[in-house]
């Protein structure tokens, strides 16, 4: 299979069964200088389901993140988020959109200066504005939802360990129960079991509160454990299908990936996992 | 989006209170609920009811469960009744987790005083105590360092100079230059009302070379090179590059904290003359403007009336600034911990730290030259 024959969006198989699109990019290209980071990249990802993007070193997946939440301008192409054409976004309409997505940068990206609490309260304060007290409880719940401890609501970040700090970051993405989170390296710097919990959290928040999600990832086990598809960024593309279609994918790079040692250790236990 | 309102009842039920919601219920529609609450907690009379009927309910989210669930008392055995299955999920997600909201701290604020005061007395005292062990480290290396001259790291004290003494050469000439200007024309006009305006050359002479030169230099130093050193080493403990050279077996105090310190200690009495130098050629030019003098009187007199150790006495004070500056400025930076926020504090804290100690050091250095009669 080559890229020609990809369906829409980027799909090895077509996977959309009539669902919403929260999130569609078409031709779209990036580039700085002359370094051409993506091009004519198509990338469709559904309502409610949960997609893994992974890619060497270098292809661009944080460079994509940053293009989609709109940090980064992208040269050419389209991209929509929730419905809505991010091209050219201002005042109520980009600050309806922000209120309506989240996103968890990799190393947390808490302000420095306000504690956990204040943090999460930060967005909430910013677009809904209710009053002091109804916000406190508010931030206590979502602490409360990432599983921290509810004495961490009072702390600094600089006083929490990163695998705190990623989640705390994630309870203010979380401040405003967005439909569609960004999530960077959600699970990289933790042990494996914080990771293996952090991976079953994402799964019941998204089956509880109704989320799409999209995460860069590099590990391969949360990629088996939550994600619903991966999109492989090759050759400045997005490619984009269920584990097992990937395998089955003539790439080497995405058969070193999967059929690396490593990947075939996350696949075991995967199965191991569902038949006991 | 137009939100539509949130709405709640009390209702009695086969005499039990029910609490009726309906409408939306999320972080966006929830605004000014306060009021609306307050009426409907007074119709219920202070009972709180153990079912909640939200199947009017039309949209829902965490926030929106949350108040709903506070409404009926927060009660962990609140029955919610609901026939969309998200939303019943939901209030289970909450339900289960809200038990874990923590009051709000309310402090009194004496207390709070009392508790800052005594925190940043405790703070005082320990940062005595460190910068007493950590001038006790530096002597360590610096005698080490005289042993094996090497370990002075002469490329990294030449490159430092460059930042302290040579790039601050225009802002210290430029300031000190017209301080003697000032002093030049304040002077005329205040001794020419006892005919004395020729002694506006020793004013700006004495002036110069015992206080204003060398103090301008310092204060301009410790804002310029002070907080930069601050600044820098904060950033390297902040990406712990500190740490880093610490594990490679590079002592930071050798290569960070000696190299600056010997750089600052050589180039403030250099910076210093310099700041006299143009101080004075500031007071020579407002003297000719003011004065009718020329030149070679200016100087001519001021050869003869200001003695050499006016302008020693400068010179001496001009290395020990130096040193307080460097050292208090590397201090601070390596007491950076963890956030960008902390640079910034101990930058602001390195520069106010290192004038009030230059100027307490001044006025001792006053009292000395005092009793040595010079």
């Amino acid at each position: 299979m080559t890229a020609e024959t990809l369906a829409e969006g980027g799909q090895i198989v077509d996977h959309r069964d009539g669902r919403e699109i929260a999130l569609r990019l078409r031709g779209v290209r990036t580039q700085f200088g002359s370094n051409v980071i993506h091009n004519h990249l198509d990338f469709d990802v559904f309502r409610g389901e949960i997609v893994g993007l992974v890619g060497g070193s270098g292809t661009g997946k944080s460079v994509l993140l940053r293009t989609i939440i709109g940090l980064n301008q992208a040269r050419r192409g389209k991209i929509e988020v929730l419905g809505i054409d991010t091209h050219s976004l201002h005042g109520k309409t980009e600050r309806q959109l922000q209120s309506r997505t989240g996103v968890q940068f990799q190393d947390g990206a808490l302000f420095s200066s306000l504690t956990v609490a204040e943090n999460i309260i930060v967005p909430i304060r910013e677009h809904a504005g209710l009053d002091e007290e109804m916000m406190r409880c508010i931030a206590a719940l979502k602490i409360a939802l990432v599983g921290l401890p509810a004495d961490t609501g009072d702390k600094k970040p600089s006083e929490l360990s990163g695998g705190m700090r990623k989640r705390a970051s994630l309870a203010r993405a979380l401040a405003l129960d967005p439909e569609l989170l960004f999530l960077d390296e959600p699970t990289a710097g933790l042990d494996p079991i914080g990771a293996a919990h952090y991976d079953e959290l994402i799964g019941e928040l998204r089956k509880n509160l109704d989320l799409t999600v999209i995460m860069v990832t590099h590990d391969l086990d949360s990629l088996y454990a939550v994600c619903d598809r991966v999109a492989v960024l090759l050759d400045k593309r997005v490619v984009a299908g269920t584990i097992d279609e990937l395998l089955a994918y003539d790439h080497p790079w995405v058969q070193e990936y999967f059929r690396g040692p490593r990947g075939r250790a996350a696949a075991r236990q995967e199965s191991n996992g569902s038949n006991g | 989006m137009a939100e539509a309102h949130p709405t709640i009842r009390y209702v009695e039920r086969s005499g039990a209170p029910v609490l009726e919601v309906g409408g939306t219920w999320t972080v966006f529609s929830m605004r000014g609920l306060g009021r609306q609450a307050e009426q409907a907690r007074r119709a219920a009379r202070g009972r709180d009811p153990r079912l909640v009927d939200a199947s009017a309910v039309k949209r829902l989210d965490t926030a929106g469960a949350l108040e709903i669930l506070q409404l009926a008392g927060a009660n962990a055995e609140t029955e919610v009744r609901t026939d969309d299955q998200h939303h019943a999920a939901l209030f289970k997600v909450v339900q289960s987790n809200m038990k874990a909201a923590p009051p709000a701290r309310h402090e009194a604020w004496m207390f709070h005083v009392f508790e800052e005061v005594g925190r940043d007395m405790v703070d005082l005292l320990r940062q005595i105590v460190n910068l007493c062990a950590f001038s006790g480290e530096i002597l360590v290396i610096f005698i080490e360092a005289c042993v094996q001259p090497r370990r002075f790291r002469i490329g990294v004290v030449v490159r430092q100079m460059l930042e302290v003494w040579i790039k601050a050469l225009m802002i210290v000439g430029v300031l000190c230059f017209l301080i003697g200007v000032v002093i030049a024309y304040q002077g005329v006009q205040q001794l020419r009302q006892f005919g004395a305006e020729t002694f506006t050359v020793e004013a700006v002479g004495i002036g110069m070379f015992r206080e204003l030169g060398v103090l301008l230099t310092a204060i301009i130093v410790a804002g310029r090179s002070g907080s930069a050193f601050t600044a820098q080493i904060g950033t390297m403990q902040v990406n712990q590059e500190v740490d880093a050279m610490r594990t490679i077996g590079l002592n930071p105090i050798e290569w960070l904290v000696l190299p600056r310190l010997l750089a600052l200690v050589i180039s403030m009495p250099l910076l210093a003359f310099w700041g006299d130098m143009t101080g004075l050629l500031g007071g020579a030019v407002a003297c000719t403007v003011y004065l009718d003098f020329t030149f070679v009187q200016f100087f001519d007199r001021l050869r003869d009336t200001v003695g050499a150790w006016h302008f020693y006495t400068g010179m001496i004070k001009a290395p020990v600034f130096g040193f307080v500056i460097a050292a208090i400025g590397c201090f601070e930076g390596l007491q950076v911990k963890g956030s960008a926020e902390s640079v910034g504090q101990l930058t602001t804290r390195s520069v106010v730290e290192a004038i009030f100690v230059v100027i307490v050091l001044d006025a001792v250095f006053s009292i000395i030259f005092l009793l040595a009669d010079v």
